[in-house]
């Protein structure tokens, strides 16, 4: 929404209305101001200054019948406005302003289209990572800016600043208000599913701050994960994504304690587990697979999370499954993290003394050289084994190198009971 | 985020006016209200509900409880359907509701539906433990 306030009672309630009619309506009224003007920024701009205007004039004369419709008429006038100022500048833009005066219709195209195209934007390669994440939120999650500072745990003036500088990178580089080309169609929807998975998993288990978890941060990445596959349901890997997403939420209450500390897959309370929400994540995946054109790594992930998501406990879990799963991941998505999480698995399928030779070979391969993912994982082997003195080391290494400090407690607490851990108890 | 249950009732003279109504239009607005709710994401769960000729009541006012066949005329509101949609807050709610495509004599009674942090006082009542597996064996009826 608009980065808008209002003072009174009254303003507020419209404040509120706003809110939710842009949450619903803001990326169709950016989308198609941006399918107009080809310009996301000024399209943005444009939107910006209706809902300001929406502010002081449905407070004054009732907010009208069509909130939506509304919006986008008065966000076009001031495209037009704007477009009339740069006439004199430059004559190239003279006939798209003509243009734009003369269309009478909200668009030619599908508005779906436009929305997707201004995801693909919003997720633009050359914007930073952190700027895709924040635009996608704005521009088609329809949130203030305010809303995403928050989301992020970022000050929202930085925010502001970054959703700013990202937009003026977009007409810097010339990004034009396109879908892909065809020749780079894979590769440009693979940053968007990136993008979205990054929203999703930066509330999911976040990588820095002191909360663990910002479990808003992570239903707006399922919702904009629901939204691309509404505008994209041929494409398996966006069901794949939205399915192993759904399967990883059902997890949410289980998996922070009362205190707010994280609670590991094998302690966790699985009578918790959101049931509905592993239905919405297994009809996506069979929706995925329906696709008949072979799983991606996504929905490979989301195959793997299945086999937890069905398991009655950690003993019932089909491992071998999921090391044959992780044996493809590793294939189709080669990286150090797949090969330690298959590790993981072979430790249940099969012996930790398997798995701590997989996890060897990637301590001399200098995999993951600064990450606490590593030593995590071979303190935990290592304690498994009984080598109580190697496995503190590690453990504490891994909590030396781990960013969020919900995380470092339960590191810390795994090495501190290690002084007194019997294998035979 | 929250889950909201969007309840229509219908009043049994609005039903009846509605006969008249092309029911391919009606289909259609829907069609379109649902699809709008789909595409943006905050579509849950649904159902439509059958003539309520074919339904009946239980009434507990008397001891033992009556039961009367459908249409039960004394009865000024028809539960015709209802929507589960999950969206940010109960503001996103009413804007979702708003744009239902209802007509005169037609209400949509908008709930929250509860969840585990409801009961938290109750986390160790037996019966509540024991929905979460209900819940899980339905799933996987629906799944089979």
């Amino acid at each position: 929404m608009a980065d808008v306030h209002a003072a009174t009672p009254v303003g507020d309630e419209i404040a509120r209305r706003l809110g939710a009619v842009w949450r619903i309506e803001g990326a169709r009224v950016i989308a198609t101001l941006a399918a107009m003007t080809r310009d996301v920024s000024l399209a943005e701009d444009c939107a910006q200054e209706a809902c300001a205007e929406a502010l002081r004039s449905w407070a004054r004369d009732g907010v009208p019948e069509n909130p939506g419709a509304w919006l986008t008429a008065v966000a076009k006038r001031r495209a037009i406005d704007a477009w009339r100022r740069r006439d004199a500048l430059d004559e190239r833009y003279a006939g798209i302003a003509r243009d734009l005066r003369e269309e009478s219709s909200d668009g030619v195209e599908p508005i779906g289209d436009a929305v997707l195209r201004l995801l693909f934007i919003a997720c633009h390669p050359v914007l930073s990572t952190e700027a895709q994440c924040a635009l996608a939120l704005k521009l088609v999650g329809g949130l203030s800016s305010e809303q995403v500072a928050r989301l992020f745990v970022v000050p929202v003036p930085t925010m502001q600043q970054r959703i700013v500088r990202a937009k003026r990178s977009l007409s810097a580089a010339g990004v034009p208000f396109e879908s892909p080309d065809p020749s780079e169609w894979k590769e440009r929807l693979e940053g968007v599913l990136r993008v979205v998975y990054l929203v999703f998993t930066e509330g999911y288990a976040a990588t820095d701050g002191e909360q663990w978890v910002r479990r808003e941060l992570a239903e707006e990445g399922v919702r904009l994960g629901r939204r691309l596959c509404a505008m994209l349901p041929r494409e398996p890997e966006a069901h794949g994504l939205l399915a192993l997403m759904e399967l990883q939420s059902s997890r949410f209450a289980a998996r922070i304690a009362a205190d707010g500390s994280p609670v590991l897959l094998e302690d966790q309370d699985r009578s918790r587990w959101d049931r509905s929400a592993i239905r919405r994540g297994r009809e996506a995946l069979r929706r995925a697979d329906a696709q008949g054109r072979g799983r991606g790594p996504y929905t490979l992930q989301a195959a793997i999370a299945e086999q937890h998501a069905v398991a009655s406990s950690v003993d019932t879990t089909d491992w071998s499954t999921i090391v044959v799963l992780y044996d493809v991941l590793g294939r189709v998505a080669p990286s150090p993290v797949v090969d330690l999480n298959r590790a993981v698995a072979v430790a249940m399928a099969d012996s930790p003394d398997a798995a701590l030779r997989i996890v060897d070979e990637l301590v001399a391969s200098n995999a993951l050289p600064a990450s606490y993912l590593i030593p995590s994982v071979r303190g935990e082997l290592l304690a498994r084994l009984g080598r109580n003195d190697e496995a503190r080391v590690e453990l504490t290494r891994a909590a030396e190198l781990v960013g969020n400090a919900a995380q470092r407690g339960v590191l810390e607490r795994k090495a501190r009971a290690l002084d007194t851990w019997h294998p035979n108890r | 985020m929250p889950q909201y249950m969007l309840i229509m009732r219908s009043s049994a003279a609005a039903l009846e006016a509605s006969k008249d109504l092309d029911m391919e239009e009606i289909i259609n607005a829907m069609g379109a209200f649902n699809e709008s709710m789909m595409e943006a994401g905050v579509m849950v769960g649904g159902g439509g509900l059958s003539d309520p000729v074919e339904g009946f009541v239980v009434d507990f006012s008397t001891s033992p409880a009556l039961v009367t066949d459908g249409p039960y005329g004394e009865v000024h509101e028809l539960f015709n359907g209802f929507w589960t949609i999950e969206v940010a807050n109960k503001d996103e709610a009413i804007e979702w509701a708003r744009r239902c495509p209802l007509g005169p004599g037609a209400k949509l009674e908008v709930r929250r539906l509860t969840d585990e942090s409801d009961f938290a006082d109750f986390a160790d009542n037996e019966f509540i433990q024991k929905e979460q597996g209900w819940l899980d064996e339905l799933a996987h009826k629906r799944e089979s």
